[in-house]
């Protein structure tokens, strides 16, 4: 037995309510929501935990719901229960594209979109997508609920805007009609691997004018970020090809990367670019526009 | 702690420490040695589990986590036609060298044969991306699931 989960205590959360009540009233104390992240964390002593509150059988957290102009999506939804809802695959497709690519079917059963999103590492793929889709976090503690939008969320690596005792309870998706958008993964490998960088990207375009441009990145910065430059230099200006190529190279204004285990910064840096016009021109092409 | 739950079909109540894993549950409190000690980082797949049907590694599971649910380990499911049919083409196809990974592979191979999804041999490679065999043999095990639902087709 190599690895060791240190002695911990584990209270279990059967209701919202009773979940803020622990985690208000516990010190030192870690939220379990699938544990896929959390319990190699314990194993590796990525943190000193004393208490864990398990909020994986809270039912009022999982659910997946078309309300017309945005999808609400509960804290505790597992990431394969968003692979196989035919409400992302047709109000949010580029959420189950990225979530597809994550992991293993084994880790997407129990893992949770909210856990990948509050553990918030540099890496989390469910973030680019949502960053692009403008996504807003409903947080939620015993003292009331406040919405921050998810470009707001991450502060660095494994830190987010969460306070003591706040709950990450839903995730407002809102419905981008007559858009196109895409995510492309690069990794060490194919399959079940982590993001060496990580691009989403959406586009609405108008009389062959870029109408709206989304850029987000991970892997690339200590949190998950948006390309504003590579937006900004796009938006409203005529579809081409030139333009295109122009727009995807600003995108080293918006990351800073690192070298570490997966890839170096420099591999990291001309990758963003080919992955950001890569993932534009698969975009253009979803939202019906030929170049 | 005490949990309960539904090992292959009988109820059980063990007495756990809180960090306790599941894999360490079955292996050392109850019998269950197919499910296999690899990498104990929920990497490999060898100790692969059902949890309410879904493949779950239960080395990166709390015991506590599954109180109330329903456990399948390959000892549950040894009369299972869908198993025998798997454990059959494994054997046919080559799809085993070494044996260690292969109780992992058969039972995300089952929970996908039973989950309806489509079996193409990209959706096979997919599905089971989270089963590591390091003797390499990817080739036969992809060909054996095939091989089987086509037979289970029949």
């Amino acid at each position: 037995m190599f690895y060791r989960i240190p002695e911990i205590n584990y209270f279990r959360a059967s209701t919202l309510e009773e979940a803020l009540e622990l985690i208000s009233k516990l010190e030192n104390v870690k939220v379990l929501a699938g544990g896929s992240d959390l319990l190699i964390d314990l194993k590796i002593r990525r943190y000193e935990v004393k208490n864990v509150v398990d909020i994986s059988g809270i039912k009022e957290l999982s659910y997946i719901e078309d309300r017309g102009d945005h999808v609400a999506i509960g804290a505790a939804t597992k990431l394969q229960d968003i692979v196989e809802s035919p409400i992302i695959a047709t109000k949010a497709p580029v959420l189950a594209e990225a979530v597809n690519e994550m992991a293993s079917w084994q880790v997407r059963n129990v893992a949770t979109i909210g856990g990948n999103l509050c553990n918030a590492s540099p890496a989390a793929d469910t973030a680019p997508p949502l960053l692009v889709l403008n996504a807003r976090l409903r947080l939620v503690s015993l003292e009331g609920e406040r919405e921050v939008p998810i470009t707001e969320f991450f502060l660095g690596p494994r830190k987010t805007v969460l306070r003591k005792g706040e709950l990450l309870k839903e995730i407002v998706v809102p419905y981008e009609r007559g858009a196109g958008a895409s995510f492309i993964k690069l990794g060490r490998r194919n399959a079940f691997t982590l993001s060496v960088v990580a691009v989403a990207t959406l586009v609405k375009v108008r009389n062959g004018i870029f109408d709206d441009v989304r850029v987000a990145l991970n892997s690339v910065a200590p949190k998950p970020v948006r390309a504003v430059s590579v937006e900004k230099f796009l938006k409203s200006r005529e579809v081409s090809m030139s333009a295109i190529e122009e727009g995807a190279k600003r995108v080293l204004q918006d990351i800073s990367p690192i070298s570490d285990v997966r890839a170096s910064a420099d591999y990291r840096k001309e990758m963003s670019v080919i992955l950001t016009k890569e993932s534009l021109l698969r975009s253009l092409e979803r939202a019906g526009v030929k170049l | 702690m005490k949990v309960s739950f539904i090992l292959n079909g009988e109820p059980v109540t063990v007495d756990v420490k809180p960090n306790e894993t599941l894999l360490d549950t079955l292996r050392l409190k109850l019998n269950i040695k197919s499910v296999k000690r690899g990498c104990e980082r929920a990497e490999c797949g060898a100790c692969t589990v059902l949890v309410d049907g879904r493949p779950t590694y239960s080395c990166n599971l709390l015991t506590a986590q599954v109180e109330g649910k329903e456990v399948t380990t390959l000892e549950g499911l040894r009369d299972d036609p869908i198993v025998k049919e798997l454990t059959s083409k494994f054997v046919e196809r080559g799809a085993i060298q070494c044996g260690f990974c292969t109780p992992g592979f058969i039972i995300t191979a089952y929970a996908l044969l039973k989950s309806g999804k489509e079996l193409t041999p990209e959706n096979v490679k997919k599905m089971l991306e989270g089963n590591i065999c390091r003797c390499t043999g990817y080739k036969k095990i992809i060909e054996a699931v095939t091989a089987a639902a086509e037979a289970l087709k029949k």
